[in-house]
């Protein structure tokens, strides 16, 4: 009886987890997509349970709860400025998952040479190293390492050879019985080579690589389909594994880079020598109330945010700051650079959080066009985003990246805590330019301070 | 026909839904997006449940499952409760509200 049931409970599973996918285009949908891929994971979860192969329960409950007992203070206790590295955290628990289940497939020594003995080599080669490569992501965002490349000579040859020589043991296993040092020294090398692949990726390439990991932790999952002869895997996961390449490929589109590019590093090899030569150079500062002034008699004001406000939490104190300036008629719009913050949409996100409407958040192309007309630019946070060496300066590593035009507007005020470089190591020249005020301190705090003057002033 | 060729046509259909549905998502959208693709990875969990529930399975085989369990589950609840306190947050304001 049950034997009929589980492929239709499998069927409905994943029809909810495309319908999740599919209903997260929209805002207004985007909730129901969650329950519905919730539902289609509680589908999956049950269905597994059922099946009549699964006979020993008492260490999979334990298993569930204990994993349910760490995963949801993890996710209502990290602020939502976390969210990148939660999600690169988590990343490397969900593709462990696939690894250790690679490893205890091939020890069981059922596995037939050939394609399924392939797809548990490929299967176990991304779980590893996707699993070490979001620790590395994880350990950057979270900056307990530097966030710069790290990078020394030679490194593309020594990743290199050991993916290569990951593959050759890979191969050995798929068209031979492989002797028993085989396996560990495979895991060995793709965990190393998980290492070596994130390390010299720079913090202003993180989103895009977090993007790829999830499509890696998919295809690892379509591969585990594969092995077990699973079609529910195999369609969640392909739907995942596509998902994380077109994001990361929408990414690098809006950062003007190619894959290669960011995967070796030489952005950050670049930036390194950029910084050099940065001479310390006058700039125009100013205090909460003259800031106040001059955003009480403009017209028309557009905000950029960046990765300081999410820092400084500044997103709720910039919600009273957008609610002072539009009850006095002026008109406030936020310009969201597609990579502002660490992932794509993270501005959004935290905007949102504040309550901000979010038809008052625009993107690049629909927004560059106003600045030249835009009274004020108030750049709270951002950096290399709002960077005018992007169009100017062909040797500059940001070169060619894709930028909002903040330099544009009348007059420009940047709100940062020092003037040391941003993500990508490299100076900015709006910060000298003659209609740019700086206005140091900690975002939230200023934020607040401006609000205060506004108030008073009325 | 295989079954694992069969698998293997499943997984490009499901290929292709996947590009064609991410394509058209809002940049507004993108991280709640991949949060939620995150959680979707956790499918693994099914693969754990299966290797550590086996009738005869050896202490090894038992002991990683037991791990991937955990980790799956983790990255499932993580996954989706992070992605729905994100959505949580779009709402339209409206214009009159105080």
């Amino acid at each position: 009886m049950i034997e009929n049931v589980l492929p239709a409970i499998y069927l409905l599973a994943s029809v909810g987890f495309i319908l999740a996918v599919k209903w997260m285009n929209n805002p207004a949908t985007a909730r129901r997509g969650v329950i519905i891929g919730e539902i289609g994971m509680l589908l999956a979860v049950v269905g597994t349970l059922l099946r009549p192969e699964v006979v020993e329960y008492r260490w999979i409950l334990v298993g569930l709860a204990i994993g349910s007992a760490i995963g949801a203070p993890l996710a209502y206790l990290m602020p939502m400025t976390a969210v990148p590295q939660l999600t690169a955290l988590s990343h490397a628990f969900g593709a462990l998952a696939s690894a250790l289940i690679g490893t205890a497939e091939y020890y069981k020594g059922e596995i037939p040479l050939g394609f399924p003995m392939g797809a548990l080599v490929l299967e176990s080669l991304l779980g590893f190293l996707t699993t070490t490569a979001s620790i590395i992501a994880f350990a950057k965002l979270q900056e307990l390492m530097p966030t710069r490349p790290l990078t020394y000579k030679g490194q593309n040859v020594v990743s290199l050879s050991m993916l290569t020589a990951a593959i050759v043991i890979g191969g050995w296993m798929v068209a031979a019985p492989a002797p028993t040092w085989a396996f560990p020294a495979f895991i060995a090398l793709s965990m190393g080579f998980g290492i070596m692949l994130v390390m010299p990726i720079g913090g202003a390439d993180m989103p895009t690589v977090i993007a790829l990991l999830n499509s890696y932790a998919g295809v690892a999952a379509a591969c585990m389909g594969f092995v077990l002869n699973n079609r529910l895997l195999i369609i969640a996961g392909a739907l995942n594994g596509a998902a994380g390449l077109i994001l990361s490929i929408i990414m690098c589109k809006a950062m003007n880079r190619s894959f290669t590019n960011v995967l070796f590093g030489a952005f950050g090899q670049l930036a390194a020598a950029a910084t050099g030569s940065v001479a310390q150079r006058p700039v125009r500062s100013a205090t909460p109330d003259e800031a106040a002034s001059i955003l009480d008699s403009a017209r028309t004001v557009i905000v950029i945010p960046g990765y300081g406000m999410a820092v400084a939490q500044a997103q709720h104190k910039i919600r009273e700051l957008y609610d002072a300036l539009t009850k006095r008629g002026i008109d406030v719009k936020f310009a969201i650079h597609p990579v502002a913050g660490r992932m794509p949409g993270h501005m959004n996100v935290l905007l949102a959080e504040a309550d901000i409407p979010y038809d008052k958040l625009l993107e690049m192309d629909e927004i560059n066009g106003d600045f030249p007309n835009t009274d004020v630019a108030l750049v709270i946070g951002a950096n290399d985003v709002v960077n005018p060496l992007a169009r100017t300066d062909k040797t500059s590593p940001i070169y060619g990246t894709p930028i909002l035009d903040a330099d544009r507007a009348r007059t420009v005020m940047v709100i940062k805590r020092s003037m040391s470089p941003g993500f990508a190591g490299i100076d900015n020249e709006l910060y000298y330019m003659n209609n740019t005020l700086m206005l140091f301190g900690d975002a939230k705090n200023f934020v607040a301070g401006i609000v205060k003057e506004l108030a008073g002033s009325h | 026909m295989q079954s694992y060729e069969f698998g293997l046509y499943v997984f490009m259909l499901a290929a292709f839904l996947g590009f064609e549905l991410v394509k058209r998502v809002s940049p507004l959208l993108h991280t709640p997006l991949m949060s939620l693709s995150n959680a979707i990875s956790a499918i693994a969990v099914v693969g754990a449940i299966l290797i550590s529930g086996e009738k005869d399975a050896s202490t090894l085989q038992r002991a990683l499952g037991f791990v991937a369990v955990v980790c799956a589950t983790l990255n499932v609840v993580a996954g989706y409760l992070i992605t729905d306190r994100m959505l949580k947050m779009f709402r339209k304001r409206e214009p009159e509200k105080k």
